[in-house]
């Protein structure tokens, strides 16, 4: 079957020994910064990613994946062990983990967070593994005039699930969209919104933009209230889940990973939406819906399921389509055009061995996730120790480097500082940082389509709903847009927002 | 005491109106074209327009919807120095070199924490250009010189 031999061939580029390395590696800083609260992935990646133009394209991509998904791991460890969620999407593993905790059941609670990623994990490789190269026909068929309408339906998706008020996420979107076209116009060479300047000839740069929008924030809201964190370190004895906890997780393990793989490929959503959603499905669906809050293991691993399934099939649409449902995928775009790939559906024919290698490392690295977390839990809590102020001028400098890094360019660290400031003011404000840069990457693809289709239907705006695929598609993206502006819809998603909150 | 107005969603919608105008203003260089014949400016002219009337709906939606919430506190020290950071990183990187400009930018950034001290700041700059010249030179071999012409005898 064809299946087994693109899965084949993927294990054996994962399994090259730089390629386990890389993993191992990838994995590894993605736990690590998932432990630590003030760094999340996105900065992460968005730091090393000049630093992976070294490295060959699958190589490169391998370890950016390791860091993401690696980062949902690291997230839940000190969300059961301190109460503190390295990442937002193990906020809720940290309500009933927690509890557990206190009660002495640290052990199976990290337990069933590692049984639960990993078989997650497994699910969603596989997903993506079979899923993929239809999506990939599929895409090869789209013209322009598809290509606008699903971009507009993700874009409208992806305000759907936002945080916060609808409006507000629209206009962050809209002005992604327009800081992703300042730069020369691709069809006439005119240069738009350079201010002057040659340095913005070629765009603002991708990667200063993100440093500044998911790092320099992200530290200037924590500076807002600097505390010390009391770490309690407790000794965690007995790991192993009694018969009853594999039991009474077996189910919550199954429904967190399917809603986590279907919500994982819309765009926006992924990681932190699933581990929420899942976890109330879990109370609704149990018998006894008061144990929850108080230690029920269902809790954790319904989550902690999902949000490892989000995290890893949000790679489908940025593998078959080259659109990136989060901010992550995003900056995995990025790292394909450094290395000179064009990310699309002709990376599965072009290269496969990138393709296939990137999806089977997963697996790998998901192996090696439960490996490695549950000895090193001890190393892992003692990181936390590390003070706020030795750890933020080091994320400060590493940023300062690797942008530099890129063109050797004063330029792009003076966008840094002004996205920075920029994203502070906004995410005080209540504005989600996520969608400007899903808007930034998705802009010149966005301008490019719509202005190609134009021209193929001799400016008939009516081809967006002449052709079947992208009626469909456009249709789609109205309904979704029409609901969520509803107000009785509006006001329930306003709830269900604060009570996640 | 009621505000009748929602101070956040004010300054938010305020900031992508000016942000708008600003961009709608500059496609006025650029040729627009039809419909058609899209020309540089006419995707971002709708993308602008679009962000002024979203931002002026929010601030419409700001009037008389307001809450006590504050805007909570702002580290200014903390931001001027951060802040700071990459640009004086980006303005001694090439003449001063690699070593100088990790000095100077971790010692700001140190003081941008309250926790600051001179210690600190002396041990964080050793420290960090250590690490990073392990990290970046050493490990990865940037070719970024470690001082720069200005410290060249």
């Amino acid at each position: 079957m064809e299946l087994f031999s693109n899965l084949a061939m993927g294990f054996a580029t994962a399994a090259e020994p730089v390629n386990i390395l890389y993993c191992f590696l990838g994995v590894l800083l993605g736990t690590l910064i998932g432990v630590l609260p003030g760094i999340g992935p996105t900065a992460t990646i968005a730091m090393l990613l000049p630093i992976t133009f070294a490295l060959n394209p699958a190589t490169s991509l391998i370890m950016l994946a390791g860091i993401y998904y690696g980062a949902q791991y690291g997230g839940s460890t000190t969300a059961i062990l301190i109460n503190l969620p390295g990442e937002s999407s193990s906020a809720v593993t940290a309500i009933d983990g927690y509890q557990m905790a206190r009660q002495g059941r640290a052990g199976p609670a990290l337990a069933a967070a590692a049984l639960g990623s990993f078989f997650a994990g497994t699910v969603a490789t596989v997903l993506i593994a079979l899923f993929a190269p239809p999506l990939t026909r599929m895409a090869l068929k789209f013209g322009p005039a598809e290509y606008f309408s699903l971009m507009l339906l993700g874009l409208i998706i992806s305000i759907a699930l936002a945080h916060g008020s609808v409006l507000k996420a629209i206009a962050m979107i809209v002005l992604g969209l327009m800081l992703g076209l300042v730069g020369t116009d691709i069809y006439t060479g005119t240069p738009r919104f350079t201010l002057g300047r040659l340095e913005l000839a070629d765009g603002l740069n991708f990667v200063a933009v993100a440093v500044g929008v998911f790092g320099i924030a992200e530290i200037l809201r924590n500076l807002e209230n600097e505390r010390d964190r009391d770490v309690m370190i407790r000794k965690v004895t007995n790991l192993l889940p009694t018969r009853e906890d594999l039991k009474a997780i077996f189910a919550p393990i199954l429904r967190g990973t399917g809603l986590g793989s279907m919500l994982g490929i819309l765009p926006g959503g992924g990681a932190i939406l699933s581990s929420f959603a899942a976890y109330s499905i879990e109370k609704r669906l149990s018998s006894s819906p008061r144990r929850f809050g108080k230690g029920a293991i269902e809790g954790v691993a319904g989550p902690e399921s999902a949000n490892n399934a989000g995290a890893q099939t949000s790679f489908i649409p940025m593998l078959t389509l080259g659109i990136p449902a989060n901010p992550v995928m995003a900056l995995m775009i990025g790292a394909m055009i450094i290395q000179g790939i064009t990310p699309g559906p002709n990376v599965a024919t072009d290269e496969p061995e990138l393709f296939w290698g990137v999806i089977a490392s997963m697996w790998l690295g998901n192996l090696m996730l439960v490996l490695l977390n549950l000895p090193l839990i001890g190393l892992w809590v003692r990181l936390l120790t590390i003070p706020y102020y030795v750890l933020f001028p080091t994320i400060l400098v590493f940023s300062a480097i690797g942008v530099y890094s890129i063109n050797s360019n004063a330029f792009d660290l003076f966008t840094v500082a002004v996205f920075g400031g920029l994203s502070y003011v906004l995410v005080k404000l209540g504005c989600e940082p996520a969608p400007l840069l899903l808007g930034f990457v998705l802009g010149p693809m966005l301008e490019e389509n719509l202005r190609r289709a134009m021209i193929i239907s001799r400016g008939d705006p009516m081809v967006f709903v002449t052709r079947p695929i992208s009626a469909v598609l456009i249709f789609l993206a109205a309904a979704v847009l029409i609901v969520v502006l509803l107000p009785s819809v509006a006001k329930k998603r306003e709830e269900v927002f604060l009570e996640d909150a | 005491m009621m505000h009748r107005l929602n101070l956040r969603d004010a300054l938010a919608g305020l900031i992508f109106i000016l942000i708008g105008a600003f961009f709608a203003i500059s496609t006025r260089s650029i040729e627009i074209g039809t419909a058609f014949r899209m020309g540089p400016g006419y995707f971002p002219l709708v993308l602008s327009g679009l962000l002024v009337l979203i931002g002026a709906a929010i601030v419409l939606n700001s009037l008389g919807n307001g809450t006590n919430e504050s805007l909570g506190s702002v580290p200014w020290r903390g931001l001027v120095l951060v802040l700071a950071g990459p640009v004086v990183f980006g303005l001694t990187v090439r003449q001063l070199g690699l070593v100088p400009a990790i000095v100077v930018t971790s010692v700001l950034a140190v003081y941008a924490s309250r926790r600051s001290g001179i210690f600190l700041a002396a041990a964080m700059a050793v420290g960090l250009t250590l690490f990073c010249l392990a990290v970046f030179s050493y490990g990865l071999r940037l070719p970024l010189p470690l001082l720069g012409p200005w410290l060249r005898f």
